[in-house]
């Protein structure tokens, strides 16, 4: 525990903390910093504030009135958000993305910590199971959405043909509001297992095998050592994972652009996916600023975890 | 754990392999066989490049290809410059408000310009950008990531270094050019390359902001050619898709190792 190590003074800058300068020209010389700091700020600024913070006040403000015909806004309060409470669609899209979130993060998260396992090992042919591993990560979603719809083609589509050795008939999997989400779930399970699993070997790595050794001397079983050792310390890990994953299943969307475009009948929505819709599909950008406040609630709830929680877990190791 | 590994393990580590490769090289073979056998695995299917070749007749792949590595190489030039100006001044300099800009900086790693596209889209079409590549660019060339990760790496340079670049008379820039950017190099090339894929791989807000083939990247493209509606058949729209995913395919190849290094980093910040 180093909870009062803090960085030395390495905000200070390169001469502040030097001789004895007179009271004045240390003035004038922190001055001459602040300047030349805001100069280098600048550029990314601007740029930070006019794409970043300016629109999240923007999406704010615009949540609360319409635009008429004519151009002129309307202010409206909280119509937009009771009409949002009053709308089948996003509730549906807020459920999706639990039951997305949970079809998704804990299996991937599972399956990675298996492949770090493996792939931490001295087995044969362990670079070629980490690149096998690892590839989906770096594939363009909408590449992968094409490969997976083919797949899940009707009739033609691999897996119905696959049906057919064994005499069944085609289904619809894209096309069935009970299969679609598992269908997707599936899917991104595939591509984002191997993107987690580094993480987990980085950290498979920071440990110590003087305790693997300790263990094995003392006569424990490995699923007794994976259980009781390597699983806690890998704790902090898969919390951070889980974090990152969280924020992932808000953001991955792409997929349903070209897959079911958040059909049928809804069951594939998602709540960025149903911003996409109502903002460019449907034209009403009000609404879309509305249902845009409420997965920044969701993004800043998230924040406030890994801020509040995990980080200072991190920095205490 | 890293002891001799039980024969059922490595048998269930390779099929799982197998498994997460099948849909690529599944992606492969279909581009790479004529339609007929799309879904019929047989040794004797002939070889063809027929796919790509009508793939490349039937859309302007070519402009596409060109559009992805202007927007890439603008963004990655956009944020390594401002990235590095930003994260110089919050290593190395004392300032007031210092804390509260960091702060305000970090807020982008968790609100991303990818969840801000309604706005993000205004502002865009009231600066006139609509159907553009810097339209594509420009909410992304200020980036969080780079500037923390820079930050972290310029905070370790030794103050000898710096001193001495100094005492030679550099001034605040010659130190960070002189000094800072080539001992950040292993940084620099871990911001890049995961950068260069985000923006290769990225769709939802290049698809908003472009509605003509001059500004298309190629995830869009290949999104506006492989729809249901344009009747293309399965394996030339595979073979579009391995050309998608097949330069950023062949540079992970070539350096495995950079890329896993580097994405991890990514991902801890």
């Amino acid at each position: 525990m180093v909870a009062h190590r803090r960085p030395v003074a390495s905000g200070m800058t390169d001469t502040a903390a030097a001789s004895p300068i007179p009271q004045r020209r240390a003035g004038a010389q922190a001055w001459w910093n602040a300047v030349n700091a805001w100069l280098l700020l600048l550029p990314a600024a601007v740029l930070l504030v006019a794409f970043t913070h300016y629109p999240i006040l923007a999406t704010i403000r615009h949540s609360l009135f319409i635009t008429k015909r004519n151009g002129t806004e309307v202010f409206i309060g909280l119509d937009s958000y009771q009409g949002m409470a009053a709308d089948p669609i996003f509730w549906k899209a807020l459920i999706n993305n639990f039951w997305f979130a949970l079809g998704t993060i804990p299996t991937s998260i599972a399956l990675a910590l298996v492949m770090a396992i493996w792939v931490n090992r001295n087995m044969r042919g362990r670079g070629f199971l980490r690149l096998a591993y690892f590839t989906p990560t770096v594939l363009p979603m909408i590449a992968v959405a094409n490969i997976w719809l083919f797949f899940y083609t009707p009739d033609y589509g691999l897996l119905d043909q696959l049906r057919g050795v064994f005499g069944l008939g085609g289904w619809n999997w894209l096309g069935d509001p009970s299969t679609v989400m598992g269908c997707l779930i599936v899917m991104v399970i595939w591509k984002e297992a191997g993107f987690f699993m580094i993480f987990y070997l980085a950290a498979l790595q920071q440990l110590s095998p003087d305790l693997d050794e300790a263990a094995a001397i003392e006569g424990a079983s490995r699923w007794y050592t994976f259980r009781r050792i390597t699983f806690p310390l890998l704790m902090p890990t898969t919390l951070f994972v889980a974090i990152n994953a969280v924020i992932n299943s808000f953001k991955l969307v792409d997929h349903l652009v070209i897959m079911t475009k958040g059909g049928p009948n809804n069951a594939s929505t998602l709540l960025l996916y149903y911003i996409y819709e109502v903002a460019f599909t449907f034209q009403d950008s009000s609404y879309a600023a509305t249902l845009t406040v409420v997965l920044l609630l969701l993004l800043s709830a998230v924040a406030l975890v890994k801020f509040g929680y995990l980080d200072r877990r991190i920095h205490y190791q | 754990m890293r002891g001799r590994t039980h024969p059922v393990e490595a048998v269930a580590a390779w099929l799982l392999a197998l498994v997460w490769l099948a849909p690529l090289g599944y992606a492969f073979w279909s581009a790479l066989h004529p339609a007929g056998y799309a879904t019929s695995f047989s040794l004797s299917a002939p070889w063809t490049l027929e796919n790509f070749a009508r793939a490349w007749k039937q859309a302007p792949f070519a402009r596409y290809y060109l559009n992805t590595i202007v927007l890439v190489t603008l963004v990655l030039i956009g944020q390594l410059i401002l990235s590095t100006l930003a994260a110089y001044a919050f290593a190395r300099f004392k300032f007031r408000g210092n804390g509260i800009a960091f702060a305000l900086v970090l807020l982008q790693l968790m609100i991303m310009p990818d969840v801000l596209i309604v706005e993000n889209y205004r502002a865009i079409a009231k600066l006139g950008l609509l159907d553009t590549i810097s339209a594509i660019a420009l909410p992304y060339l200020a980036s969080a990531f780079g500037i923390f990760l820079l930050r972290q790496t310029f905070k370790s340079v030794p103050q000898e270094l710096v001193e001495a670049a100094r005492v030679e008379g550099a001034g605040p820039l010659g130190i960070l050019w002189r000094v800072y950017v080539p001992l950040a190099r292993p940084t620099y090339v871990a911001f890049g390359l995961v950068s260069v894929s985000y923006h290769w791989n990225n769709f939802l807000w290049p698809l908003i902001v472009t509605n003509s083939v001059g500004a298309r990247p190629l995830t869009v493209g290949l999104a506006v050619f492989g729809a249901p509606e344009t009747g293309v058949d399965w394996s030339v729209i595979t073979a579009a898709t391995v050309m998608t995913m097949a330069p950023l395919l062949i540079a992970f190849l070539l350096f495995q190792r950079q890329f896993v290094q580097s994405f991890m980093r990514a991902g801890i910040r």
